[in-house]
């Protein structure tokens, strides 16, 4: 059973643009792509949208309906109402391409700032032994597909443009935070993520969180841990005085901070 | 306005949308009732703890007034007076630990930025400020402190549990007893140990900050179970709001005499 789907797509590039009206025939059960791709097909071939996989798993279809950040392909029309008009625009955090597409270059750079995992050296026999338990945390993070959608949302870059040099974002905090967890990892970020990822500019208030689509829990299980952590080094009276009298800080071990002249 | 910025969502690079948000959904309502509910709280206990009076009515004290270290009511007082000479009200001396506590929480940081400072005031919903350093700077940078006043949480839960020890008298102070007030001030035990052991502090402290759970069994255990606990840190923070201001007020009635404690036993 079919029906008339009234939607509001933003078509333009950064020289403007606004939102069109369309009416596009879709059937229960699809989903917010399928009628973008019927209109496509139909109605205006040089819409430009994003995907890949339309599984929820490759992370290319990120975009805003009704205002909120979502992945196209997971978001379905019986979630509204038939009547109701679906207004999709593209990421409004990004630099914007063309219509539905923007250019979320700002993440890969973000990426490329952090150093990558640092492994101790193999055991005798030539392998690397962790336990279950320890690496545990860090697969919840794992199982981001980055679509970028809590970069796009968290307002800390989407409404301050000047923080985007200063911000790595919850996705790279997610990052930093399983780093940081990992058993067998030999560098401390901790010092990093504060200065040069800015995780003191993160004040928790958790969109991250409310958008990811993979229900990572962003705030709780990373960025407020990896804040804990932060203190621990920075703000913790004990360690401080702990290393003015030259008790061995249990928290750095085995790893160093090649930034730490000590 | 022609001199508006044109910043964030509206910057040069983004998709031209004039909206600060699309969203049609009552997005305002969570923090509206955020900022009426904690704004009512905060005038409540303004008053109540400048009041200095009324905050004892035998066997019960206040939690607004527990411990009670200045020149208390008698009664009212079970580790001593040593600030005797304190001119104001008993409750400021103790004050600062719950509210700095609360203020610091993680979960009423997200609660406040969000309705009183509306940063953002919802998900993607443009923010009014123009600039933003987030906790990086003073005076917000002192969040960090939020561990400290855990401790102090500690000592104070402890405190307000052997009130609930005390409530088990009667007005002569006699064993043995129980009363509304002491249900409710039981309650209200139960929740304030149950956000002050949900804490994320709690959480990183009791085995958060490890690196090799392998290696620390009983404290990956305990990590389990505050993790369990700290999934819902937000709704132990409202209840154990509405306990306190509800033991408070409960006891204030019943020290102006304007209603009669219901007694058990
Ligand atoms: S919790 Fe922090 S990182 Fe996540 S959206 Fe909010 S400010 Fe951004
Ligand atoms: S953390 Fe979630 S929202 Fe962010 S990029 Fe990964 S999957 Fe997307
Ligand atoms: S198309 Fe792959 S996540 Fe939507
Ligand atoms: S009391 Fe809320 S996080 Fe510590």
């Amino acid at each position: 059973m079919g029906y008339d789907l009234k939607m509001r797509i933003w078509r333009g590039d950064q020289s403007g643009g606004d939102l069109q009206d369309y009416t596009v025939e879709v059937s229960e059960g699809e989903v917010v792509l399928d009628a973008i791709h019927r209109l496509q097909a139909t109605q205006s071939g040089d819409l430009a949208v994003r995907w890949n996989c339309k599984a929820g798993k490759c992370g290319s279809c990120s975009a805003e309906i009704n205002g909120r950040p979502r992945l196209l392909c997971m978001t379905r029309l019986s979630d509204f109402d038939q009547t109701e008009t679906i207004t999709v625009t593209p990421m409004r955090a990004f630099p914007v391409i063309r219509d539905l597409v923007t250019d979320v270059s700002f993440n890969y750079e973000k990426a490329r700032e952090l150093p990558s995992f640092q492994p101790q050296p193999r055991d005798a026999d030539g392998k690397r032994r962790m336990m279950q338990v320890d690496v545990e945390r860090g697969q919840e993070f794992r199982k981001c597909i980055e679509c970028f959608l809590c970069q796009d949302t968290c307002h800390v870059v989407r409404d301050h443009e000047d923080n985007k040099p200063a911000f790595a974002g919850p996705r790279f905090f997610l990052r930093y935070a399983e780093l940081d967890m990992h058993p067998l990892d030999t560098h401390d970020r901790r010092a990093l993520a504060q200065d040069a990822a800015g995780l003191g500019m993160c004040n928790i208030t958790k969109c991250c969180t409310e958008v990811c689509p993979e229900g990572i829990r962003i705030t709780d299980n990373a960025i407020i841990p990896m804040k804990e952590r932060v203190v621990d080094r920075k703000f913790d009276p004990l360690v401080w005085l702990g290393s003015k009298i030259g008790v061995r800080n249990r928290d750095n071990d085995g790893r160093t901070d090649p930034r730490d002249p000590d | 306005m022609a001199t508006e910025e044109r910043t964030g969502v509206r910057g040069a690079t983004r998709a031209e949308i004039e909206a600060r948000t699309l969203r049609e959904d009552r997005w305002w309502l969570s923090p509206l009732v955020t900022f009426v509910v904690f704004g009512a709280f905060v005038i409540y206990a303004t008053v109540r703890a400048f009041m200095g009076r009324d905050y004892y009515a035998s066997p019960y004290l206040s939690p607004f007034y527990s411990p009670c270290l200045g020149d208390c009511v008698e009664g009212a007082s079970d580790f001593g007076q040593p600030f005797k000479a304190w001119p104001l009200s008993a409750a400021l001396i103790i004050l600062i630990f719950p509210l700095g506590f609360r203020m610091t929480c993680y979960y009423y940081r997200k609660a406040y930025y969000r309705a009183f400072w509306l940063s953002p005031p919802a998900c993607a919903v443009a923010e009014p400020h123009s600039a933003y350093s987030g906790e990086t700077r003073f005076p917000l940078i002192l969040q960090n402190l939020h561990r400290w006043f855990w401790y102090a949480a500690l000592v104070i839960a402890c405190v307000l549990t052997f009130d609930v020890v005390l409530a088990f008298r009667n007005a002569e102070h006699e064993w043995g007893h129980m009363g509304l007030g002491t249900v409710l001030m039981l309650v209200n035990v139960v929740y304030i140990w149950l956000y002050t052991l949900s804490c994320h502090s709690c959480r990183h402290a009791v085995g958060g900050r490890l690196r090799h759970f392998s290696k620390h069994p009983v404290r990956y255990r305990l990590w389990t179970w505050v993790s369990g606990l700290n999934a819902n840190h937000a709704r132990y923070a409202w209840i154990s709001l509405f306990s306190v201001a509800l033991v408070d007020l409960y006891i204030w009635l019943l020290a102006m005499g304007v209603i009669e404690d219901v007694r058990f036993f």
